[in-house]
């Protein structure tokens, strides 16, 4: 069997929101072996009846098509899609990152904050938090960048992600 | 079964509480315990499999103030899981399951994951403390669906009363549609002793499984084609066409036919084609036919239908059927490209598949490779002529009986009875025996636990099919090991007088450990006699069954005869040869074409890598 190389890739579901649903699709994860690299979750429609689940997970094409297959299964799910493999996405998280230091590293990472465009949601003498949102790479580059620079703590949110255009998780 | 009307239409709709809709005329209010009586009995439900406790009380109080719903309380509660799945298995109905908290539903457990794994429609009802104590440790407290989720197709807690009626309605519509499986509701015991309103399935929106729409016609075509240019096909079916339903299993026969194909089963699909037909190579896999796992391997088109290449099947996964065009319809998309990459898939119900691949075939009926089908078949029969079941039975009239003798006769005398018969097993070689020596013409007569391979399946399945089919034969043949492991059961054939056969092929050893301890682990045979043993006719007797025994050549035809003429329940003691193994079979990571034939190609298995030793 010839493999194909690994890559990361979105996974977008609408479930039902009832009590339970996140257990099915994160033990469904768990019990098959597969990753999750980020998970987001919330409720979408007006009614708060149906949530949309985004996971960035790990594997060939053809474990993601297994994963697509699998989640799919599920009573809950009403929609499946492979944001990655379906066509172009937007993909982005927010980050919140808190960084204490002081003097010329304190200038210094308040100078790098304002080239990402991350705001200070909450600055002390001490300290700043920064909020960035963005793709998953640049929030990682900003928390390298922040890494010698006093950086003690990281909250992020995961990724949520929507196809680009027109088309929608219903229509794709 | 009454399929409810909304099935298919209303794909993916949220249950919508009756007290949501508007005006309607005010439905009927009732106790919970005889909503749910009355909701099992719009969903065709006759048979229930139960034990009672503290938070079922209720519901059995419910079950004894009617008459139209029958219980059959079984010993354990996994007993009541596997008869339910056996009367599933053998009547297409879904089986359904009523225990308790706590206990209770950790039992089922196993009969559960059982019936996933085998895809057999069921409905397991489990009793919960009240709505107010969950989340307090409460006395025969478990969390049931958290427990149970990775176990069942789906499952509920009941939170409100509006929801029991519509959570059983749609639990019927899940459990059978699609690839069925079981469903559980668990029912905290406010919800059953309070009020709760009746809706009626067709007032019920309901989410139906995947896999309910129409197969892809052009796929199909396609697979068709591949068909008709090939000159070493091979059929290879599973359970899924028994699910499919009997018009399923006689269009398979019709297409088999059609094409003068040989066809292969999987341990599921017994009897959905007819096992005494030469068309047919019997199973496939691990201790599957020499002609049909060396089909398997040489055939150009392999053509699976309702199977999902089980690793029991496949052996070493990249020497799988190397050589071979190959077409898979499943009613579960996650099957397909799962284990082996297919190069034509079909999403949908087998029989609907079937019945395309029939039109789609006479459309055009002319078949250009009769010669290469002809060449092939020869190919077959010189596999066949070599006879891998064949073992040496000293027919000395004391001689001892090898087990593979016991169930040949046990086979040959059932049929002669020319009665319907159903046949269950426990799990180990006397099962794969069961599954080499038994042929079915008829499907939903063969019970057995292939995916999970849960000692202790027979006896309560052959409880199940008995009580579907009082009329019959129910035979279940048995290993001393297994059959101890639900041997409780033998009280609730007594109470309900059912004339079940248990034939114990008794070798004072778990004898497929043993076979594996001694191919791969120096016959070092750890933990694997079955030391202790009761006297299984004394504990037939106690159990106000027959019990018999045979320990010798002469004495083998005239005890399974006396069992099978007897009008009752019966424990036949079958004292077989201690170290018989079970042949052919593959070693495990080894292809289908590196199977042991027999004894004297053992040592061959001392070869078994340690690879392969783990995927045993």
């Amino acid at each position: 069997m010839q493999q194909e190389a690994p890559g990361s890739a979105v996974i977008s579901l609408l479930v039902d929101n009832e009590s339970g649903a996140l257990a099915r699709i994160v033990g469904l994860f768990s019990g098959r072996g597969y990753n999750i690299r980020s998970l987001t979750v919330a409720p979408v429609d007006e009614h708060g009846k149906q949530s949309r689940v985004n996971i960035v997970t790990t594997g060939t094409p053809a474990d993601i098509r297994q994963i697509k297959a699998q989640v799919e299964r599920l009573v809950p799910v009403s929609r499946v899609a492979d944001l990655t493999a379906d066509g172009p996405h937007v993909a982005r998280e927010m980050a919140m990152i808190k960084v204490v230091s002081s003097g010329e590293p304190r200038t210094e990472a308040l100078r790098i904050a304002q080239a990402f465009r991350a705001r200070a949601v909450d600055t002390t003498a001490s300290s700043f938090v920064f909020e960035l949102t963005g793709s998953t790479d640049k929030l990682d580059s900003f928390i390298e960048l922040m890494r010698p620079l006093g950086l003690v703590e990281v909250s992020r949110t995961g990724v949520a992600a929507i196809c680009r255009g027109p088309q929608t998780i219903q229509s794709l | 079964m009454r399929p409810s009307p909304s099935m298919g239409e209303q794909d993916k709709m949220t249950p919508q509480t009756a007290s949501s809709a508007p005006d309607a005329q005010k439905p009927q209010t009732l106790p919970g315990a005889e909503v749910l009586m009355r909701a099992l009995d719009e969903q065709g439900v006759e048979v229930i499999f139960g034990y009672p406790g503290g938070a079922v009380l209720p519901i059995y109080d419910a079950l004894f103030k009617q008459n139209r719903i029958r219980h059959v309380l079984v010993r354990h509660e996994q007993a009541a899981v596997h008869a339910a799945e056996a009367y599933a298995r053998s009547t297409g109905k879904v089986g359904v399951v009523l225990v308790t908290s706590g206990p209770g539903a950790t039992n089922a457990v196993t009969g559960l994951l059982d019936a996933l794994m085998d895809s057999i429609p069921l409905v397991c009802l489990s009793g919960q403390v009240p709505s107010s104590l969950i989340g307090n440790d409460a006395f025969q407290e478990a969390d049931t669906t958290g427990i149970t989720r990775p176990v069942t197709k789906y499952n509920y807690l009941v939170r409100r009363p509006e929801d029991l009626a519509p959570a059983v309605h749609e639990a019927f519509t899940i459990a059978r549609s699609g690839r069925p499986g079981p469903v559980l509701i668990d029912l905290p015991k406010n919800i059953t002793v309070g009020d709760a309103p009746y809706v009626e399935a067709s007032q019920t929106p309901m989410r139906v499984a995947k896999g309910t729409a129409e197969p892809d016609r052009d796929a199909v075509k396609r697979a068709v084609a591949a068909m008709k240019k090939a000159r070493r096909p091979l059929f290879y079916t599973g359970g899924g066409v028994i699910n499919a339903g009997p018009k399923a299993c006689e269009n398979l026969r019709k297409l088999v036919k059609l094409t003068g194909f040989p066809i292969t089963s999987t341990l599921m699909g017994f009897g959905a084609y007819p096992g005494s037909d030469k068309q047919y190579l019997g199973m496939l896999g691990m201790h599957g036919m020499y002609e049909a796992n060396l089909a398997t391997h040489g055939c150009d088109v392999l053509i699976a239908l309702g199977s999902r290449f089980d690793d029991r099947v496949t052996g070493r996964v990249d020497a799988f059927s190397p050589d071979s065009f190959k077409i898979h319809a499943d009613i579960d998309a996650s099957q397909i490209n799962k284990i082996i990459p297919v190069d034509q898939p079909i999403v949908g119900d087998a029989g609907r598949i079937i019945e395309m691949m029939i039109e789609e075939w006479e459309k055009e009926p002319v078949y250009a490779h009769q010669a290469d089908l002809a060449a092939w078949w020869e190919q077959i029969e010189a596999w066949r002529a070599l006879d891998c079941l064949r073992f040496s039975q000293d027919q000395a009239p004391d001689a001892v009986i090898k087990p593979q003798q016991a169930i040949q006769r046990i086979y040959e005398l059932a049929r002669e009875t020319g009665r319907d018969t159903y046949v269950s097993t426990e799990v180990g070689q006397h099962q794969m025996w069961a599954a080499q020596f038994f042929r079915f013409d008829d499907p939903n007569r063969w019970l057995t636990s292939g995916g999970l391979g849960t000692m202790g399946y027979g006896l309560p399945a052959a409880v199940g099919a008995q009580i579907a089919h009082p009329e019959a034969l129910v035979l279940d043949i048995a290993g001393e090991a297994s059959t101890l492991m639900n041997i409780q059961e033998l009280g609730t054939i007594a109470q309900y007088r059912l004339p079940v056969k248990l034939f114990i092929i008794n070798n004072h050893y778990m004898g497929m450990v043993r076979q594996w301890q001694e191919l791969l682990h120096g016959s070092r045979y750890s933990e694997s006699y079955s030391d202790a043993l009761p006297d299984f006719v004394k504990l037939a007797e106690s159990f106000h069954a027959k019990g018999l025994r045979a320990t010798r050549m002469e004495e083998l035809d005239d005890t399974i005869r006396a069992a099978l003429e007897h009008d009752g329940p019966v424990v036949v003691d079958l004292c077989v040869t201690e170290g018989e193994n079970c042949f052919p079979m593959i070693p495990s990571g080894a292809a289908h074409n590196e199977m042991i034939l027999g004894p004297d190609q053992e040592e061959r298995g001392a070869k078994v890598t340690r690879e392969g030793m783990m995927l045993v």
